[in-house]
Order: C-alpha cells, then structure tokens, then sequence
C-alpha cells in the first residue's frame, strides 16, 4: 500500500480526505454529529468540509448523543450512509441504547431483512490531560456486541483505507480514532481505496516474539522494537486493525512463528480484548509453539488521572513494552 | 379537544358524529375491519399462550385498538411507522399479512422476522413498518432518521411514530421530538398513552396532565384526542400528517385510551381496581365505533355484524396456517447477524 508513495500526511488529514472523497462519490454519505461545522469537530477533523458539502450534508446537532445516533441508525435504515460523529468515545455511553438495542439488532431482529449502514466515528484514549471522562477507550464493548464491527486504525494509510471501506461496509461500525495519533503523519495513497476489514497488518517482521497491539499502542510497540533490536531481540508486530471481524489466522501464524505474544493495548486490562486476543491464541494451534505463557501490557484498572506522571503510569508507555518484552524473550516469563 | 384536555368522555362525541360522513364507507370499513382483527388477533395470542402454544411473552392492546388503526388510517400506502413492544395493532393496521404476523408470534421460519423477532419485533419494511421495538421510546430517535433521510431524499413520504405514555418521560423522547422539530421533520409522535407504563399511572410519572402538553415545549403542535374514538384520532392525526407532509414539521398527537389486559404475562393487576378496568370495557373503542355507525345511519347492524365476523375468520384462518408452518433450523443461526 505504502511503497512508492510520497505524499505523507496526518492521519487526521486522512480521515478527513476518507470522507471527502467518499462524499464526492456517494450523495448517500453525510455526517452528523456536534460542532462538526464551522468548528471543524473537536478535533478539527472535518475542517473545512462544511464549504464544500453544505449544512444538509454536514450536520450538526444539539448535544443529543442519543438523537445522532438515532438519526444515523433511522437514515441508515432508509438506505443512507451515515457517518456518525461522538466527540469523545466515553459519549457513546449516552448513545449506547441506539447503537446497541437499536442499530446492531435490527437486522437480525427483523429476520436479516434490513440493513444499518453506518460508521460512528470517535475519538478514544489518553494523553491529553483531559482525565477520566474524556480519555476512555472503550473498543471492547462493541466487540461484545454482534451486529457491530470494531475498527481502530494505527496509521494514516490504513486510517483512510479503513475508513473508506467502513462506510461501505453494509453494517454499523465502530471506528476509533485515537486522539494521539491525529498529528502522525504517513504516506497515504491519494486516490480512493479501500483495506478490508479483517485483515491484520505485520508492522515489522521479527523472530523472538510477537507484539499484537492496536491504535496508539502500535507506534509504541514499533518504537519498543526498535530498542529492542539494538540488544538483539527481534520483536514482530502484528496490528489487527480491526477487532471485529479479527485476523485470527495471521495473528496466530505469528505466533507460531515466533512462540512467545505479548498483548499491548491503552484499554484497562480486565475485560479487555487482550484477554479475547489471548484466548484466540490459547485455542489455537499456536498453543503447541508457546514457550513462555502468553502475557498483557495494557491499562492499568483505573479511571484516567489528570496529572501527567499519573496519567502516562495509568497507560503503557514504550518502556513498558521494552521491559515486559525482554522479559518474556529473556526469562521465559 | 384541545390541549386544555377536558374530563375523558365515553359518549360519542357531536364532532365524531359529524366527521364520520366526511370519511368514504371503504375507509370506515377498513378502519372496522382492522380494529376487530387486532381484537380477535390478540384474543387468539391470549388462548395460544394459555394452550403454551408461545414460547415468549407478549403485550396485548386490548381496548387500545383505535389508536393505532385510526392513526394509520390518516396515511398514505406508501408512508412509514414505526412502533413499539404493544404494536400487533400498528402492524395489522399497516396492513401486513395476518399468517405471517401469526407465525413471527409463534416464532416460524416464514413469520415476519423468521421467527427471531417475535411478537415485540414485527416489521414489515416492504409494507412501511420499519418495526417495533422493545426498549421504551428507543423507536423515538431511530425515527428522527427515518425522518431524516426522508427530507434529505426529497420524498413525500411521512413517518408515524408511536410511542407509549412511559416513553414521554425518556430522555430519548426529549432529544428526538426537539431535534426533529429543528430540522422540522416529517414525523408525527403518536402517543398511545393507555396510562401505565407497565404499573405506574402516567400522573405519577409526570408532573402535568398531559403528554401533549409538551409540545410547547418544542414549538410544534400537540393535541390530546380520546383515543378510543377512532374518528377523533383519526382527524386529529390527519391534521398532523398534512403539516409534516407540507414541510410544516413534526408534532404531537396523544391518543388517550386503556389497556384492559396486564402489561405482559408477569402482570397480576395489583395497581389498578377491577373496578377502573370494567369502566374503562365501557368505552371499547370497538363497540362505540359500530354504534357510531350504525347510530349515523352509515352501515346496518347486518353490515357491521359481518365486518366483524369475517374479521374472526380471518384471523381464525390465519392461526390455522400459521401453526402449520416449519420452525427455523439453529444452523443458520448466524446467517443474519452481520449483513453482506
């Protein structure tokens, strides 16, 4: 996807390409959510598309988290493609009735005779500063839910491509952003594409050990190997870019590659995918290659604290993975 | 009546009297028919279960018939609602068919949601009932969609949303019917208030005497009508549908009327007297309808008698064939959770 291409830019920059190009394609597609407009959303990301696409098209909502996800599952309904704005992921609490009860049910309620074609959109994570009720990642809900599928790109390039082929995609999806990556840059593909969902990305080959993170954590993991290369330990990481539906085949041919998984995501550590990642791995025919127990890194089981040195001890930080890696490589455990 | 909603009255009202002869003998018929196939369909739901025919509970709308059926009758074929958990009525009423209806009941491959809705989750898109669903009001928002979608696309259609009295007082009442009014969207909320949400009387879960009465609060229309009077409800949503099909906006339409039945199967009636429910089977809104119009002069005793009859056939005969047909197979359970 990325070779020969030059242009690099944020992958804010290609979210926002993703669904003006998907927009100049399909009259169906049309955005909602809070302060998208003039504003440009809460974190700039629809910028400037309000000149180009007007009001009808970007629209905005009172602070109606519930109605917009709504309206997007009702229009969806009506054969529209709604893209669904929450501004923070730890809103989609107020709009979880919509998305649970109404959009992931009503097709398989209603005997697969109808279909919700939407995306909601939302930032999620830490790093900001903005505590425990702006920071949350919360994934792994929707991965519980069936009728929902679970995007979380990590770069720019599968930002776009993701994005693109979520808003195709005839079902609701979940498409998490992560607030951090918003300013990365990459190179990204100007035309129009698509990366289906459901398939993994190996983000750096290796032999040692394999590293599955997701989102922010993989430039993490990417920055953790590259350290650990310098003592000899050649971490692979592999980024499932969608949960669900989840790459198992490639995530486990990983592993049985290179026999020992370390699990790294921001989410709290108990009820989190990791634990559904560990399973895929434990029944599998990885199981027979492991030769140190499959081990977590992840967020630690508490509400996200303001103060900074709180805040990066509540998440895993590149040091984290390096410590947790060498571990697993060097001692087995 | 006006939003001033005067003391519920059981008698046949002058206005009714006069705008029934408005109203086609086709459409009164209609509106007849339908009102005794929801009564005979849910009294046929009642004998399935107590003969443990039905797997899951159910929540009959006996007495309530003129809601939906007068409601439905103000639109056009090709306009949309969408309902709520009390909705064989609704869907009776939008005209889908009787066995199929039955047979989602009874849970059949060939019911109406191959047998994975059930009773609280009939839909019939191809016939305009985008569904029904189980979570109080949660049909409020997805409606504001639907109604969306429906300007955006430049259609002409209009969307009924039913809603129950306990749904008025969800927040998801409040940012549906002010986010529709915004946009002014071609959507009337239909209140069906039978006056318990499952145990509690809608005076104690509000603080005003009327659902409609928040219409105010929006800036749209709101009207309170006797909702066992199926012509009442009839012109009131009338009145509302023409506005939202005029690009007028939506508005409030509260049907007031009475469950006879409990709210579903684990329902002992300990918060009402036997007496408030044998007044309320006074008013029937299906009995007052055939005297309105054999009172009126419009049909004979004879011509109602056999509405009704060949209502009771129908649904005789649909039960019939509904229980006849094949019951889904688990092997394609997961066909339809994700579509292609």
């Amino acid at each position: 996807m990325n070779g020969g291409v030059n242009r690099e830019i944020t992958y804010l920059e290609a979210i926002r390409e993703a669904l003006t190009q998907e927009m100049r394609r399909d009259p169906n597609v049309f955005l909602i959510g809070e302060d998208i407009g003039v504003y440009g959303g809460a974190f700039g990301v629809t910028w400037g598309m309000l000149e180009e696409f007007g009001p009808e098209r970007i629209r905005e909502t009172p602070i109606s988290e519930a109605a917009i996800a709504g309206a997007a599952t009702g229009a969806a309904l009506m054969g529209m493609r709604p893209i669904m704005e929450i501004m923070f992921m730890d809103f989609v609490t107020i709009a979880m009735n919509q998305l649970v009860n109404q959009a992931a049910k009503i097709r398989f309620m209603f005997g697969g005779k109808a279909s919700i074609p939407l995306v909601c959109r939302t930032p999620a994570g830490s790093g900001t500063g903005a505590a425990a009720q702006h920071s949350q990642c919360l994934e792994q809900w929707f991965v519980h839910v069936p009728g929902i599928k679970v995007v979380a790109p990590s770069t720019p390039a599968d930002a776009k491509g993701l994005l693109v082929a979520s808003i195709r995609d005839n079902n609701p999806v979940m498409f998490v952003e992560h607030k951090l990556l918003y300013r990365t840059k990459g190179p990204v593909p100007e035309e129009l594409y698509t990366i289906p969902l459901g398939t993994a990305d190996v983000k750096r080959e290796g032999k040692h050990l394999t590293i599955v993170a997701y989102s922010v954590m993989v430039p993490r993991a990417l920055e953790a190997a590259q350290q650990l290369a310098s003592e000899g330990i050649e971490a692979e990481v592999v980024d499932p870019r969608t949960l669900k539906p989840l790459d198992k085949q490639t995530i486990i041919r990983s592993v049985c590659k290179t026999g020992r998984v370390l699990i790294v995501h921001e989410a709290p550590v108990t009820g989190g995918f990791g634990g559904e990642l560990a399973a895929v791995i434990a029944e599998s025919e990885a199981f027979d290659y492991l030769e140190a127990p499959i081990r977590r890194v992840c967020g630690r089981d508490v509400p996200i604290p303001y103060n900074r040195t709180l805040e990066r001890a509540a998440v895993p930080q590149v040091e984290d993975i390096v410590v947790a890696a060498r571990r697993l490589v060097r001692e087995g455990k | 009546m006006t939003l001033e909603a005067k003391t519920y009255e059981a008698e046949i009202s002058e206005e009714s009297r006069r705008l029934v002869r408005e109203l086609p003998v086709e459409k009164l018929t209609w509106m007849l028919q339908k009102m005794c196939e929801t009564r005979y369909f849910e009294e046929k739901a009642e004998e399935l279960y107590t003969l443990g025919l039905v797997h899951g509970t159910m929540h009959l709308s006996i007495g309530m018939e003129a809601s939906p059926v007068g409601s439905i009758a103000a639109l056009e074929p090709n306009d949309l609602i969408i309902h709520h958990h009390r909705g064989h009525g609704h869907t009776i009423a939008k005209g889908a068919d009787i066995t199929l209806i039955m047979a989602e009941f009874l849970g059949k491959e060939p019911g109406y949601c191959r047998g994975r809705g059930g009773s609280m989750h009939i839909a019939d898109i191809p016939g305009g009932n985008l569904g029904a669903t189980g979570v109080v009001g949660s049909g409020m928002p997805t409606a504001v969609g639907v109604a969306l979608a429906l300007q955006m696309l430049k259609s002409n259609q209009v969307l009924l949303c039913f809603f129950g009295d306990g749904a008025a007082n969800t927040g998801e009442f409040h940012e549906s019917i002010n986010m529709a009014s915004i946009w002014k969207l071609p959507v009337v909320f239909v209140c069906d208030n039978n006056q318990y949400g499952m145990s509690m009387h809608f005076r104690r879960a509000m603080n005003i005497e009327r659902v409609a009465i928040r219409a105010t609060a929006y800036g749209i229309s709101g009207e309170t009508v006797d909702g066992n009077d199926v012509i009442a409800v009839y012109h009131a949503v009338k009145k509302a549908v023409d506005r939202a099909r005029g690009g007028l906006g939506p508005s409030i339409v509260e049907n007031l009327t009475y469950r006879w039945r409990g709210h579903s199967k684990s329902d002992r009636n300990l918060y009402r007297t036997q007496e408030e429910i044998e007044q309320w089977k006074k008013r029937c809104p299906i009995m007052r309808f055939k005297r309105l119009l054999i009172e009126t002069g419009i049909m004979s005793e004879e011509q109602v008698d056999a509405i009704d009859k060949a209502a009771k056939v129908t649904i005789d005969r649909a039960t019939e064939d509904a229980l006849k047909m094949p019951e889904p197979s688990p092997e394609h359970l997961e066909d339809e959770v994700y579509a292609p």
